[in-house]
């Protein structure tokens, strides 16, 4: 039975890590076959698989938008991925929101106005989670929509950051979540700064909540290396599956 | 609803140069009127106002099975239902994303300001009180989180608590106020080309890009931050809103 204070002893976290480290994270980019794009995700003990389809006609009709392609973004947590009990099947209430600010982040990031009438789907599947999935799973979607080819601002990056007592630490994992005070998960692209995702649990500070942008921003470069390295081994795979055909 | 999309360029236009239609500042909000008790049965009530807008919140306890790893904590939940009396747009059915968004978001506030103490609330053996809290839209022009987070906390400061005996609530008694540790407000913000202002119209949403609803607690907190629409902000704009927050708070509480 993990504890509060147990959380943060003498400048380590309960895994070890200090404030700023992440947890292990790999993110492998076309992942599924019938999918345009796709990204697995596999951070700390989440692993969550992102699938892009599109885009395609918009359904149902009227949902079309003469201008722009429509988002239809769609988080949801299978019933074995908690370490509690089996949960219900199909979408709740959280992942019903969390879908909503997910599709908010993709209609920024994508490059909309180039398909007008059409609509894309990113599916973010959680399948194991501890703590920080949403995040994951937009950095998932962010892999998968560039992995389809669809042209993006830039790679939207999910990190979360909060707060054990009076220590800001980043990448929360399921028991800083639970027995923390405060969390704040945000959703930023990089090469402009903006905020595209921002929730809060708890209470901060202005000064908390600067410190935690700056520990955000800092720490999803790292995340975002990773994104382009996983897109890069793809298209290297790629190049290289076809050159084999050639000399065939 | 036409002639809203018909305004955006217009309303567009003139938040470039820092003006709105009704002639408001950036950071006014429009008249801001509460009604406390406004539906008695209920254990504590209140119908908000922000301008057009109209939100009834009613409180009910009730007792309820706790969450099997809190024996002894009260549940609180937060409804939001958006009546098809407030809007053209609105239909009658199970809520949507925006209701359930918007109902979260307003929990979110409460609970992590811990306005409401759930600690020892054990009605009975395996019972604890429940406490929920709806949220009836019944006119949309706007601002509808700021609106409803006003209407929850004005009726949680008008809430009574009734007397339960032998495991069952005695309707129509009261053992006094519910005591409160902390009160909270909503202070939305929508960005509108570069422009930000502070309670938007529904016609002004409709022009929007995005919004970031920031709640406020006592000691200078935040304790809840929602950004939703495609619009991204920077870290100076939300600093900024953070401030602005603190500053209307100030106002919001003077209504209830």
């Amino acid at each position: 039975m993990v504890e509060k204070a147990d959380l943060f002893k003498n400048g380590k976290r309960l895994d070890g890590r200090g404030p700023m480290d992440l947890r292990p994270l790999k993110i492998t980019a076309g992942v599924l076959e019938r999918a345009q794009g796709s990204a697995l995700v596999e951070w700390g003990r989440n692993k969550v698989l992102a699938a892009v389809y599109g885009p395609h006609e918009v359904l149902p009709k009227h949902l079309a938008d003469p201008t722009k392609a429509i988002i239809n973004a769609r988080y949801i947590m299978a019933p074995f991925s908690g370490q509690e009990e089996h949960g219900r099947s199909g979408p709740n209430r959280r992942s019903i929101e969390i879908s909503k600010v997910a599709k908010h982040v993709f209609e920024n990031a994508v490059l909309v106005d180039q398909f007008p009438k059409t609509m894309i789907d990113v599916h973010m599947e959680v399948l194991q989670s501890d703590g920080g999935t949403r995040v994951a799973g937009i950095t998932a979607g962010a892999v998968a929509l560039a992995d389809a080819g669809i042209p993006l601002r830039d790679l939207p990056v999910g990190l979360s950051a909060g707060l054990i007592g009076e220590h800001m630490v980043l990448d929360l994992d399921k028991y800083e979540d639970n027995l923390g005070d405060s969390d704040m998960p945000m959703v930023i692209l990089p090469r402009t700064g903006e905020i595209l995702l921002s929730q809060m649990d708890g209470l901060l500070s202005r000064e908390d909540i600067s410190k935690a942008f700056d520990m955000i921003f800092q720490g999803a470069q790292k995340v975002r290396d990773k994104q382009i390295e996983a897109l890069r081994t793809s298209y290297e795979r790629m190049a290289a599956q076809a050159a084999q055909g050639e000399t065939q | 609803m036409i002639l809203e999309q018909i305004k955006q360029g217009f309303i567009r236009e003139l938040a470039d140069k820092g003006q709105r239609e009704d002639g408001r500042g950036l950071l006014d909000y429009r008249a801001i009127k509460v009604t406390k008790g406004f539906a008695p049965n209920a254990e504590g009530s209140a119908l908000a106002e922000i301008g057009r807008s109209k939100v009834l919140c009613g409180i009910k306890f009730d007792v309820m099975t706790p969450f099997a790893d809190r024996p002894t904590e009260g549940v609180v939940m937060v409804n939001a239902e958006f009546s098809p009396v407030a809007h053209p747009e609105f239909r009658a059915g199970p809520p949507d994303e925006k209701s359930i968004e918007l109902a979260r978001v307003v929990d979110r506030g409460i609970r992590s300001a811990k306005v409401v103490n759930v600690d020892n609330m054990l009605v009975t053996e395996g019972k604890v009180q429940g406490i929920f809290i709806d949220l009836y839209i019944l006119d949309h022009d706007g601002n509808l989180i700021d609106t409803a987070a006003l209407a929850a906390m004005a009726a949680l400061k008008d809430a009574k608590v009734p007397k339960f005996e032998e495991g069952k609530i005695v309707r129509g008694t009261s053992s006094g106020s519910l005591p409160l540790k902390d009160i909270v407000v909503s202070t939305s913000f929508e960005k509108i080309g570069k422009t930000i202002m502070v309670d938007a119209t529904d016609a002004e949403e409709i022009a929007s890009s995005g919004r970031l609803s920031l709640g406020t607690a006592n000691d200078g907190k935040v304790c809840s931050s929602q950004k939703s629409g495609s619009a991204g902000f920077s870290k100076d704009e939300y600093l900024q809103m953070i401030d602005w927050a603190h500053e209307k708070r100030r106002d919001l509480l003077a209504k209830i």
